[in-house]
């Protein structure tokens, strides 16, 4: 005979069923029986149960063990936050089992038990709860320190929560926004009545509603409420202006009512993320039961009152055979009156008003018997409940309200302090008839949709408080956070270490950061401590409520990924031959075709091609443009002649190198300028940020053309000679000299610019293609040069081309602190100019004379190449500097480096000290210059 | 998430904006002192008040927009004196 997951022994039928005849409101549709597993034995359910009232009907009592001291679990609240019926569901751990709506097939198992529910070997934790006291591991597991990995394998095994497996299945989730008039938050009495008006007035409406159907507290009511709720129902169901959404929460309020909602349960979405800009929230949440403290109050069978009239009006189940009853209320009588009519006996009805109290409740695994204050004892298997409520104000608060605690009523509701755009209805706010309830609600719709504009309103009256005995805790002590298993002795004794306000406690006990957020717990933990700090829960306050209101999922939260790629229009041809992808932000480059140092090669002895699309391209006009170009260059700018190109190196107004490039002067009044692949955007909205916000009386319009051009340099000894094949224009070296632009035709291609500029160094020209035509240039220089050897060549090619020569690459050879004279350009520096971005920083740069300087480097072992970001050191402590960019040479055929070395270190000769990651030292040598290879340019001024 | 009324587009989302910062007085750089340089580009006011600011509408119209912002509470008013501003009741000038 196995045992099942549970611990149990697998017998003949499954034990007696719990469930009773039909209930005038129950959710069930008894025609669809549903078959499901809990933890390994087979079950049946109806259509229409949640997972624990399936499991309830089948007389499961345990459902998990709690968090830190395994203690068994069962229902308490029968709502979305019930603390013990946390499961397993297939492969998605944490559903909350008393919302979520059985499905035929489920696999369900208990979380945080092992190796069974029944059997949990972590309950020895209760053993040494004495030691497991809130806060235990800011004084427990710190010495020896040695053992931190072993004790955090230990804590991890006691880790609480399901299981998440690497092989689910992708959901898939997804946004939407909307533009709602009004957005009514709760779809009982008061919502719905909202949500009418609202919708009466004109306002389109979103309903939203966290259980399955709307109606909140009237769907377990009696024959009247029932009644009430088949009448707004349909109401709203024919209202064309109502969307409706159940199963579903609204999760946030942000400026300006920006509202989150979590809408679940539609077909082929996991949830869906609705981002709603509302004209009026309307919040209308209703009240949250909240538990009693006292020793036994966790035990399975203990329940408040609202989740017996669940179980027994929504879902037929019987949720036990012998009760006793606290009730201080109308639905704790109610409850009372549905046990007797599901046939439970009811042995003893504590009346809260009349001060008649409990001490504990008793029993191991499950509840066997109460104790009453005078020492009675009283045999049952169920304990209901009812001594209070707590408001959830969580959406008010996010809108700036601050609750009131009223001690007549001995709950929290809305301050006066909100926003004209966010009213608050129905239960949160006070009580009342059903009638009442609604008729509030019709009130606030109407001043909602007013606010949204259409009709107008007065000002609701508001609901009466009625007066409720304040009970918090019995004479002895029990849970207070049933999902972290903080206790109330817990926090008396975090009050009596000098934790005593709400905040502190919450920190230090974590009492309130569980799944609930605080629903359960926050105002029994305040009322705790006032009573352990003797002062009162309204000068206490609550902590405060953030967003989300409820759990999101982070899949919710990602939606659909979108990921812009950009290309340029060679990319095919790349692809086709092979080149690997280099992702550069959002553009693919080609980083090469197989062998970059050959690649480099043939530049140097032939020619080469590359693509270099992403290049920033801005075109300048107007007569102001000189003024645009010195105030934002180092150098100047004012006798560019046109048809020259000048390399420019901008920085910011902390002088800090920003960003290079060329900028040539097409015409009188028309120049281009070049930036970074990765600064182009910046470098826009620099230029216009300096033109708006400084100098609007400039005349000078931008205009960016990166996308407008394809940009291939044609590079090596060889450019002149193909580029001659493919244009009139005349290149020779006295038409068209170094740092020169030109505009014509090649290939056959109107309208294409060229300038001559050297960033690997060599002869070479840069064609600016109007972008459809890029291919066909870029295909036409490779037929057209066979013979000259063109090949293409990559970014990492290019990379090393450019290094070799000692050109440095903004943001690899500097970074967010490197001024321009750190980085060498000192002689670009022009401080007897008008003001520009840089000045004064740039002039007080003598004040660190010792700054480390940029210099080029080659390890005395040549076959060495240091890995880029590798620390130059002096001695066995000092930091001296560090290689920015290192590469073997195919040029020189040993390796060549570019860095920052501490300024007495940097002249030529001096040898430093690489640290390599491994932790090897090796030597290089300052060089007399960033260039490593023609260092005067022979090649470059052909 | 609260919006910006841009002079040119109307009432935005404040994402469709990147944050420039708080417009100081900038000192003439040539008869500036390090402190007080280093005073303007790095000290912010940062208080709980109303602030001058400068924000960059770069989903949209990519134009710089000055405004007057209360930073507790988001509210917007006008900046006094600049070219391109948001207007009193959010409409586009």
């Amino acid at each position: 005979m196995t045992r099942s997951r549970d611990g149990r022994r697998a017998g003949p039928a499954e034990p007696p069923s719990h469930r009773l005849p039909p209930q005038p409101g129950e959710l069930l549709d008894r025609t669809r029986p549903l078959a499901f597993t809990w933890n390994g034995r087979a079950h049946t359910g109806i259509a229409g149960d949640t997972i624990a009232s399936a499991l309830a009907a089948a007389g499961v009592r345990v459902f998990s063990r709690s968090f830190k001291y395994h203690r068994p679990r069962g229902i308490m609240t029968a709502t979305f936050l019930d603390p013990g019926v946390t499961v397993q569901v297939g492969d998605e751990p944490n559903v909350r089992g008393a919302h979520r709506r059985l499905v035929d097939g489920m696999t369900i198992e208990a979380q945080n038990v092992w190796p069974s529910l029944r059997y949990d070997v972590r309950a020895a934790n209760q053993l040494v709860a004495r030691f497991l006291t809130a806060g235990f591991y800011y004084k427990t597991f710190i010495k020896p320190r040695q053992l931190w990995p072993t004790y955090e394998k230990i804590l991890a095994r006691f880790a609480a929560g399901g299981v998440v497996s690497r092989h689910s299945s992708p959901g898939y989730y997804d946004k939407r926004y909307a533009h709602p008039d009004v957005v009514v938050a709760g779809g009982g009495p008061a919502g719905m009545g909202a949500a009418l008006l609202a919708a009466e007035a004109g306002a389109q409406v979103m309903l939203v509603e966290e259980e399955y159907e709307l109606g909140g507290s009237l769907r377990w009511g009696g024959a009247p409420e029932l009644a009430v709720l088949r009448e707004l129902r349909a109401a709203l169901e024919a209202a064309p202006n109502v969307e409706i959404l159940v199963n579903s929460v609204v999760a946030g309020r942000y400026d300006d009512d920006w509202v989150s909602i979590v809408q679940r349960g539609l077909p082929h979405v996991d949830e869906r993320l609705i981002k709603a800009r509302a004209k009026a929230l309307v919040v209308a949440p209703g009240l949250i039961e909240r538990p009693f403290v006292f020793e036994g109050n966790d035990l399975p069978g203990v329940m408040l009152g609202t989740a017996v009239r669940r179980l027994v009006n929504l879902y037929a189940v019987r949720p036990g055979r012998r009760a006793v009853v606290l009730t201080a209320n109308a639905e704790g009588d109610a409850a009372v009156t549905d046990l007797e009519r599901a046939g439970v006996e009811v042995a003893c009805v504590l009346d809260g008003r009349r001060g008649q109290e409990l001490r504990r409740a008793i029993g191991r695994g499950g509840l066997t018997s109460v104790e009453l204050a005078d020492g009675r004892r009283i045999d049952c298997d169920l304990l209901v409940v009812s001594t209070g409520w707590t408001a959830p104000t969580s959406l008010l608060n996010m809108a700036g309200g601050q609750p009131v605690y009223d001690s007549v009523a001995a709950r929290f509701r809305p301050g006066d302090d909100l926003p004209p755009s966010v009213l608050a209805t129905g239960g949160l706010t006070g009580d009342g008839s059903v009638e009442e309830l609604v008729g509030h609600g019709h009130a606030v719709g109407s001043a909602a949709a007013a606010q949204a504009g259409f009709g107008s309103a007065r000002a609701p009256e508001p609901l009466p408080m009625h007066p409720h005995p304040a009970l918090f805790r019995a004479g002895t002590h029990g849970m207070v956070d049933f999902s972290e298993d903080v206790t109330s002795k817990d926090l008396f004794s975090a009050a009596a270490e000098g934790y005593d306000s709400s905040e502190l406690v919450k920190r230090y006990t974590t009492a309130t950061m569980g799944p609930s957020q605080g629903k359960l717990e926050t105002v029994n933990t305040v009322a705790v401590l006032a009573e352990a700090t003797e002062r009162s829960v309204a000068d206490l306050g609550t902590t405060v409520w953030r967003p989300p209101y409820a759990p999101i999922t982070l899949g919710a939260l990602a939606g659909r990924i979108f990921e812009p790629v950009r290309h340029s229009p060679m990319q095919t041809w790349h692809v086709r031959h092979g080149a690997r992808p280099l992702v550069a932000s959002q553009w693919i480059r080609p980083d090469h075709y197989g062998d970059p140092q050959a690649e480099a090669r043939n530049v140097r002895e032939g020619v080469g091609i590359i693509d270099v699309t992403p290049l920033g391209k801005l075109d300048l006009r107007g007569p102001d443009v000189p003024l645009l170009l010195n105030a934002v260059y180092v150098n100047k700018w004012s006798k560019l002649a046109i048809g020259s190109v000048r390399y420019g190196v901008m920085c910011s107004e902390g002088g800090v190198v920003m960003d290079d490039g060329v900028t040539g002067r097409l015409d009188t009044e028309r120049y281009l300028m070049s930036t970074t692949s990765s600064g182009a955007a910046a470098v826009w909205e620099h230029l216009e940020g300096v033109l708006q916000t400084e100098h609007p009386e400039w005349q000078v319009h931008v205009t960016p053309l990166t996308t407008h051009y394809a940009s291939i340099n044609v590079a090596g000894p060889r450019s002149r000679a193909l580029l001659s094949r493919l244009t009139d224009v005349d290149l020779s070296p006295e038409a068209f000299p170094y740092m020169r632009v030109r505009t014509g035709r090649v290939a056959g291609v109107d309208d294409c610019l060229m300038w001559r500029i050297g960033f690997t160094g060599e002869l070479s020209y840069e064609i600016h293609v109007p972008a459809s035509y890029g291919l066909h240039v870029w295909t036409t220089l490779l037929d057209r040069g066979q013979d000259l050897g063109a090949a293409p060549f990559g970014v990492e090619a290019q990379r090393i081309l450019r290094l070799e020569k000692g050109h440095l690459v903004v943001g690899q050879d500097t970074d967010g602190m490197t001024s321009a004279i750190d980085a060498g350009l000192e002689p670009l520096v022009k401080l007897d100019k008008d003001d520009f971005v840089g000045l004064p920083e740039l002039g007080w740069a003598h004040e660190r004379p010792n700054q480390p300087r940029l210099v080029g480097l080659q390890p005395v072992d040549g076959r060495v190449v240091p890995a880029e970001a590798s620390q130059i050191v002096r001695g066995t402590k000092e930091i001296v500097g560090r290689i920015t960019s290192s590469r073997m040479s195919p040029t020189l055929g040993r390796s060549v480096c570019m860095g920052y070395v501490a300024a007495d270190l940097a002249h030529a000769g001096s040898t430093v000290t690489v640290v390599l990651p491994s932790g090897q030292r090796i030597d290089a040598t300052v060089m007399p210059s960033p260039c490593h290879v023609d260092p005067e340019g022979r090649r470059l001024h052909a | 998430m609260f919006r910006i009324p841009c002079p040119h587009c109307g009432p935005r989302n404040r994402t469709e904006f990147r944050h420039i910062g708080e417009r100081g007085s900038r000192p003439d750089p040539r008869a500036t002192t390090p402190e007080e340089w280093r005073g303007y580009l790095y000290g912010q006011r940062n208080a709980s008040d109303w602030t001058a600011e400068t924000w960059y509408h770069v989903a949209g119209c990519r134009k710089f927009v000055t405004m007057d912002r209360h930073t507790l509470t988001n509210e917007i008013r006008p900046a006094a004196g600049s070219t391109a501003t948001v207007t009193d009741d959010g409409t586009p000038r």
